[in-house]
């Protein structure tokens, strides 16, 4: 066990936990943001991602000891009113049927569009084929992110 | 919302409208929470009756009675109830409901029947309340009700100005007498029931709030786990937990046994392995950790590797392992199965129309077991204690997850409490509340909350899996090459897929359909449309190369013979509606531009099952061994529809799973050892595999309506398998089709 200073969301958190815990569980058990959801551990399904200073990374992977001192920004932090273009551009187009996985798909589509803000189908495809959606909601994700890809225009 | 409004909006109604708020949120997205502001949050509630209750100031509550696992009854069942009342939509919060007995019937996710089964209660719930208050203004007035008319919550009386808010005379209202009949709207008077409406907990979603099971936390819970045998066939025998119980945080290791032999057992106490060890500690990852330094001794289970053994010997098998592999399930299922096949409905003289047949058309096909693999592992929070028993989390059938509980634990109903959270998925596997039991029984155990979750390995290895199924068709063809008998015999591992009374039962003068079942120690239960998830697929691929055979179009040939069954039905008992079977058909046809060469590859499948009719049309090309879909179009019969954008988000949605799961996924063992376990090794469709385009076309005929969660899943399988021969010329008789495309790759 040790202690731990991270930036979450612009906020600095203190959290006592062994250095492997993985930034998952240290952000849904040890500060309760449980908008970032455990879906596979194994980096395979991308329910769990974040924005590691800027780019969407698998939350299972990353050790609480490599998180310091970089900036995270989890579902919770992604937008202060619920309003980013990609959450509305989701909201817009009703994606969600159960809605475990559109955390970590918005988050994905986020970081994509901050790097390419205008996506071509194959650019989405590639981005989004490591977040899984049992319920294959995955044509109205795509029509999400070229929503929010032309709002940002 | 800021943080104050929302603590208001507890503080006034407790924390059933903690829901409310969020959805009020999710209406003004793009208005920086513009209305949700401008809406007073009412300072006494109303209860008209268990479905809903009125603010003060008329705002609505409506309860969702059934659990939520994304099929969108949380946000459809409600519409009907608002519909009746007679509200502004935008004026109505949803909630859950917990389980209640008293006041709700079938609080079920399955079958695809909330719909279906719910809409005369809830169209009634909101009919009666909708009265009370009409009955309330009219005394107040002392006017006659017929005199009085409501619009978006408001009464008025069209001989005076005068009108009234439901808010303002609900009070009266509670003190009104229920009615006993109520007059139901004329369904052309719908003004919520057939408009597009967004999913209720939306924006709670998008924004990462607390919504599904494993999300809860409670003062004072520990984390549960599970450490399990590692293949079907093996108990617990002995373990050495010390290390693992000085570790940092762990609590306790123990075992359980979740279903003793004495325990009287609910059909839905399906589990993998009843005897567990129990991790308990502070947070998941340290019972992780944990998990992997318990030392268990497993055993051979006895019992369950003599029926297995049996299996084998009567396969004729060499080397009898006594643990069940799936290389041995096709031999079983196709020599040995079939030998016990027992005739389900005859019609005619099949036997005859064989021996004089021209020709003989046989084709067989397979499906592998399945896991379901909801994005969010199995889990439940449970807190036992003082003879009382509060339990949240997902389940499909709480009610006999309470029963169970009560068998269980001993402790009476009233004091079990089941509250459902937002499923992230359940495709069957939710209706096997093992999880629930566990937990139960754990926090008993400990004396603590706890909450039980499941790795994704806990998960997949622990399933309750769609069962491995075998068909084999036969069609007669005279020298005409007539259609003179058809041969349906099905069966599976641990049960038969046939529905001998569906089509094409009732369309050809000769019919014989037999079945089989085979035991088997793997756990196995319903699976998205249970039965039909196989038989649909199988059924509407050698229908297509039956027509091929006959030279005929797939459709026509389709149309042919649902004509006969809807003028001249062989037979007294057909399960379907053949104009309605036809009609979509038809509509799929249109839709698609059938007849146009549109340089892809076509397949078309369509099938009744759960009260709905489905027709798909797929459209695919072939590269590299590598299938693209291009589009599909969807034709859909399930009567009124009550949320159109989101019904189509239903039939996209199992259209996509179905095309996954028939390409991609199957669930395999070696020597009772699960092969897959996690998403590495278990394929499932993803963003780039998915269909460029799904259509959707539903018929309007104003029938009551039916549900949607399932019938989209079974045709499209057959479509693609059609599809698929069309572009390689091939034709994809097992399941999953993808190995087969790579078996040609690696010859």
């Amino acid at each position: 066990m040790a202690e731990f200073s991270i930036n979450i969301n612009g906020e600095k958190h203190n959290v006592n936990v062994d250095p492997s815990t993985p930034l998952l569980w240290v952000l849904r058990d040890h500060l309760k943001m449980v908008g970032t959801k455990y879906g596979c551990g194994i980096a395979q399904c991308g329910a769990c991602t974040v924005h590691f200073n800027g780019t969407a990374v698998r939350s299972c992977q990353l050790p609480i000891s490599a998180a310091i001192d970089n900036k995270i920004t989890t579902i919770e932090g992604l937008s202060e009113h619920g309003d980013h273009p990609v959450q509305k551009a989701w909201l817009e187009h009703d994606v969600p049927q159960c809605g475990y996985c559109q955390a970590g798909q918005i988050m994905t589509a986020s970081a994509l569009l901050k790097q390419n803000p205008n996506p071509s189908d194959k650019d989405i495809d590639n981005a989004m084929s490591g977040n899984i959606c049992r319920c294959g909601t995955y044509i109205r994700i795509k029509a999400a992110i070229k929503t929010a890809s032309d709002s940002q225009l | 919302m800021g943080r104050r409004s929302f603590i208001k909006s507890v503080s006034l109604a407790g924390g059933g409208l903690i829901i409310g708020f969020n959805w009020l949120a999710c209406q003004g997205p793009t208005e920086e929470g513009g209305k949700e502001l401008a809406m007073q949050m009412p300072e006494e509630w109303f209860e008209l009756n268990g479905y809903l209750k009125i603010g003060d100031n008329g705002i609505v509550t409506i309860y969702s009675p059934n659990p939520e696992i994304g099929q969108n009854v949380k946000t459809s069942m409600p519409m009907i109830v608002a519909e009746e009342l007679d509200v502004d939509w935008n004026n109505v919060v949803v909630e859950q409901a917990p389980l209640n007995t008293e006041v709700f019937t079938r609080q079920l996710a399955g079958g695809s029947q909330s719909i279906r089964q719910g809409w005369q209660s809830l169209r009634t719930a909101g009919a009666t309340a909708r009265q009370m208050l009409l009955t309330a203004a009219a005394k107040q007035w002392e006017v006659p009700v017929s005199e009085l008319s409501v619009e978006n919550g408001i009464i008025s009386h069209k001989n005076s100005d005068r009108t009234i808010g439901y808010g303002e005379i609900a009070k009266a209202a509670v003190n009104v007498e229920i009615p006993e009949v109520v007059e139901l709207k004329n369904i052309d008077s719908f003004k919520i029931i057939g408009t597009s409406r967004k999913n209720v907990d939306a924006k709670k979603i998008v924004t990462g709030q607390p919504l599904f099971g494993i999300d809860t936390f409670k003062e004072g819970m520990l984390i549960a786990m599970i450490v399990q045998p590692p293949a079907f066939g093996m108990e617990f025998k002995t373990m050495d937990a010390a290390k693992a119980k000085g570790m940092p945080g762990i609590k306790d290791v123990f075992t359980i046994d979740t279903y003793p032999d004495d325990m009287e057992k609910e059909w839905s106490d399906v589990a993998a392995f009843s005897k567990l060890v129990v991790v308990v500690g502070e947070s998941t990852w340290q019972v992780m950790q944990a998990k992997k330094e318990v030392k268990v001794e497993w055993d051979l289970n006895p019992k369950l590797v003599k029926q297995i053994e049996i299996l084998e010997k009567s396969a004729g098998m060499d080397g009898v392992s006594g643990l069940e592999s799936t290389s041995i399930y096709m031999t079983l299922m196709s020599d040995v199965g079939s030998k016990k096949s027992e005739i389900v409905r005859r019609d005619g003289n099949p036997e005859k129309a064989f021996e004089n047949a021209a020709r003989v058309i046989e084709r067989s096909y397979t499906c592998p077991f399945l896991s379901h693999n909801c994005m969010e592992p199995m889990n439940f929070f449970a807190d036992v204690s003082g003879g009382k028993a509060e339990l949240l989390g997902p389940i499909q059938t709480p009610e006999f997850a309470e029963k169970s509980v009560n068998k269980r634990l001993g402790l009476d109903l009233e004091n079990i409490d089941i509250q459902m959270t937002r499923m992230g998925g359940g495709f069957g596997r939710r209706l096997y509340g093992h999880f629930l039991v566990e937990a139960a029984v754990i926090s008993e155990k400990m004396g603590t909350p706890i909450k039980l979750v499941y790795s994704r390995e806990d998960d997949m290895t622990n399933g309750v899996y769609r069962p491995a199924y075998h068909v084999t068709y036969r069609a007669a063809l005279d020298a005409n090459n007539k259609l003179t008998a058809f041969h349906v015999n099905a069966g599976g591992i641990p049960e038969s897929p046939l529905f001998a009374n569906r089509f094409p039962a009732g369309a050809i003068e000769n019919y014989l359909a037999e079945s089989w079942s085979m035991e088997s120690n793997i756990s196995t239960g319903a699976f998205r449309a249970p039965r039909s998830n196989f038989i649909a697929g199988a059924e509407q691929s050698f229908l297509d190369e039956l027509s091929e055979e006959m030279d005929q179009d797939p459709i026509q040939f389709r149309l042919d013979l649902l004509d006969r069954a809807g003028k001249n039905p062989v037979g007294e008992e057909n399960d379907y509606d053949a104009a309605r079977y036809a009609g979509v058909l038809k509509l799929a046809r249109d839709k698609s531009g059938w007849n146009n060469n549109t340089g892809l590859s076509r397949g078309v499948a369509a099938y009744y099952c759960h009260n709905s009719y489905v027709a798909q049309i797929l459209d695919l090309s072939v590269k590299n061994n590598q299938p693209s879909v291009d589009k599909v179009t969807c034709a859909v019969d399930c009567g009124i529809v009550v949320n159109p954008d989101a019904a189509k988000n239903m039939v996209e949605g199992g259209t996509i799973d179905g095309i996954g799961h028939a390409l991609y996924s199957e669930m395999t063992f070696k020597d009772g050892v699960p092969q897959q376990s996690n998403f590495d090794t278990y394929r499932l469709i993803r963003h780039k595999e998915a269909p460029k385009t799904i259509d959707v076309h539903f018929i309007e005929n104003g029938i009551d309506p039916t549900g949607l969660g399932e019938p989209p899943f079974p045709p499209i399988q057959g479509a693609l398998a059609n599809a698929l021969y069309k572009a390689t010329g091939k034709r994809f008789y097992d399941q999953p089709f993808i190995s087969h495309m790579q078996d040609d790759l690696k010859t």
